[in-house]
């Protein structure tokens, strides 16, 4: 029985002359190899030419704020719970009266740590977020360590910085 | 007496260019090599080490000369060191006796662009390059490992097979010019008068044996990864396997400047007579040298075009081809050859004899081989 029409018998028979002759299949090989010569490359001079990767990249992480400058996270722990490589730790503490413009809401994460070398960038943190507070840059990677003590990114290199705020491409 | 010292500084002073640009030729040709491989592939290719990757051969020659330089405990020693180095040496004399241009005067001495005009110079390109299968074939005796001596009998085995109807197709060259003087040869080809019109069929053998004799893909079955590991190299290491892998690029310079010399003219270009006639023949020497080495450079290219297009031939077929095909072959074009000075139309019979051959195979084709099912 046929499942598909496309089936292609294979018949080894006799080489013909022009075969047995190897020349002619050689001059047509060099001819595709010199087109080849001739044709753009495809690879690029990577760390000094980069590639768009799509807006959905999913690079170095980032603690995003509101538009006034507080962070939105409140430590629900919702993101660790999620992680499979169990890569986010945090520690919550209460908000205190005068922090409004700091903090969102009453409780906030004062260390939130994420373990790079655990980290497999699958992104189910950003979608177990509730407050929609940790993202996935699509524009930065997470540069290339060196040794065992840069590997645990905390606050410092995670919260977002007002000057510099993070915009997917498909939120403009 | 004093234009003696004279010829014999003129002349050390050539060898010593000669001996340069073979060598820096060779090492660009590593680049080279990889940027044609990384072109025809549509990558970039080396390019880290300088602009455009251009101090590739030099961070390679340090890479070389700074590992460590292993002799297996087992090897014999003295031997397992004269194996890269006749590799070398073998590959460099070949150069001595290819003509790379005319006379020259400088400073009032008159000297060819020669190494030497011995009047066995092609039995000389002949007699060094068989020696250079020893290089070879000691470097894998001398490892005491079996996977080198089983590359190093696959490379002299090949070298032999290839090696006679290298000499047929030479044969017919020899027909022509009567003289085995490189010098000759290029002699009798000037003004356009290219072998390659007379003996298409002839260089074609010659390229494909020349080809085998370098080790180069299609038949570069001496190293084999998967059946040889490195094959007679096997156990080299630093240097040594430096110089092994040097003299494969030096030997392609070569084989690319014999077969210019062989078919192309030597250091005849297009326009001699009138660069002659403007600047006088020192300088139409010395671009003759330049169109010698052009030549040979395209050769080279050819040989890395060839490289990573083809795959390689499978043993028996390498034999095949080599024995049942190019020996009978090359046969054919010294008779042909032989009949075209006798009737005193070489260019015709050359010719004639090309479309005969091509002829008869189509007709055995047509009347002997079995056809495929359609
Ligand atoms: S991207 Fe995946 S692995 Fe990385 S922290 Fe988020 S949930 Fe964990
Ligand atoms: S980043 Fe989001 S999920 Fe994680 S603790 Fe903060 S609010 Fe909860």
């Amino acid at each position: 029985m046929k499942l598909s029409n496309r089936t292609k018998v294979m018949e080894q028979g006799e080489m013909t002359l022009a075969e047995r002759m190897y020349l002619p299949a050689i001059v047509g090989g060099m001819a595709t190899t010199l087109k080849h010569f001739f044709s753009k490359p495809v690879t690029i001079r990577y760390p000094e030419q980069q590639r768009y990767l799509g807006p959905i990249f999913r690079g170095h992480h980032i603690l995003k704020k509101d538009s006034e400058g507080a962070e939105r996270c409140t430590a629900c722990g919702l993101c660790a719970v999620a992680c499979p490589a169990e890569a986010i730790s945090m520690v919550a503490e209460e908000r205190k009266p005068g922090e409004e413009k700091l903090y969102r809401e009453e409780k906030y994460a004062k260390v939130y740590e994420i373990n790079m070398l655990r980290c497999i960038f699958c992104g189910l943190c950003e979608e177990a977020c509730p407050k929609e507070a940790i993202f996935l840059r699509h524009d930065q990677m997470v540069p290339v360590f060196s040794s065992r003590d840069e590997v645990i990114y905390g606050k410092d290199k995670l919260v977002e910085h007002m000057d510099q705020r993070y915009l997917r491409d498909g939120w403009k | 007496m004093n234009l003696l010292t004279d010829i014999f500084l003129a002349k050390a002073a050539f060898i010593g260019a000669v001996f340069a640009i073979t060598l820096g030729i060779a090492a660009y040709s590593t680049y080279f090599e990889r940027k044609i491989a990384a072109f025809m592939q549509d990558r970039i290719g080396p390019d880290r080490a300088g602009p455009f990757g251009i101090l590739q051969p030099l961070a390679d020659a340090v890479k070389m000369f700074m590992k460590e330089d292993f002799i297996p405990a087992n090897s014999n020693k003295w031997l397992f060191i004269a194996g890269p180095c006749l590799s070398m040496l073998t590959a460099l004399m070949t150069s001595a006796v290819v003509p790379f241009g005319d006379t020259v005067t400088v400073g009032g001495v008159t000297f060819d662009l020669q190494g030497i005009d011995v009047n066995i110079g092609i039995l000389w390109v002949f007699g060094i390059v068989s020696l250079g299968v020893y290089g070879i074939l000691i470097g894998g005796w001398a490892s005491n490992n079996k996977y080198s001596l089983l590359g190093a009998i696959r490379a002299a085995s090949q070298n032999i097979s290839y090696e006679l109807a290298m000499g047929m197709a030479i044969i017919a060259i020899l027909l022509f010019t009567g003289s085995l003087s490189t010098k000759a040869i290029v002699e009798g080809q000037q003004n356009g008068h290219w072998n390659i019109f007379y003996q298409p069929l002839g260089f074609l053998i010659f390229i494909i044996c020349a080809f085998a004799e370098c080790n180069r893909t299609p038949f570069d079955l001496p190293e084999c990864e998967t059946e040889l590991i490195g094959g007679y190299h096997t156990e080299y290491s630093s240097m040594k396997l430096g110089f092994y892998l040097f003299a494969e690029y030096i030997n392609m310079f070569i084989s690319g400047a014999v077969m210019a010399t062989l078919y192309f003219g030597g250091y005849d270009y297009p326009g001699i007579d009138f660069v002659t006639a403007q600047f006088g023949s020192t300088v139409a020497g010395f671009v003759g040298m330049g169109a010698l080495i052009g030549k040979a450079l395209i050769f080279v290219f050819i040989f890395m075009w060839v490289r990573w297009t083809l795959p390689r031939f499978r043993y028996d077929q390498l034999m095949g081809l080599g024995w049942s095909g190019l020996i009978p072959l090359s046969m054919y074009n010294v008779v042909v050859t032989a009949f075209g000075i006798l009737i005193g139309k070489p260019f015709t019979a050359g010719i004639v004899g090309f479309l005969l051959l091509i002829g008869g195979m189509v007709v055995y084709d047509q009347l002997f081989v079995k056809k495929k099912i359609a």
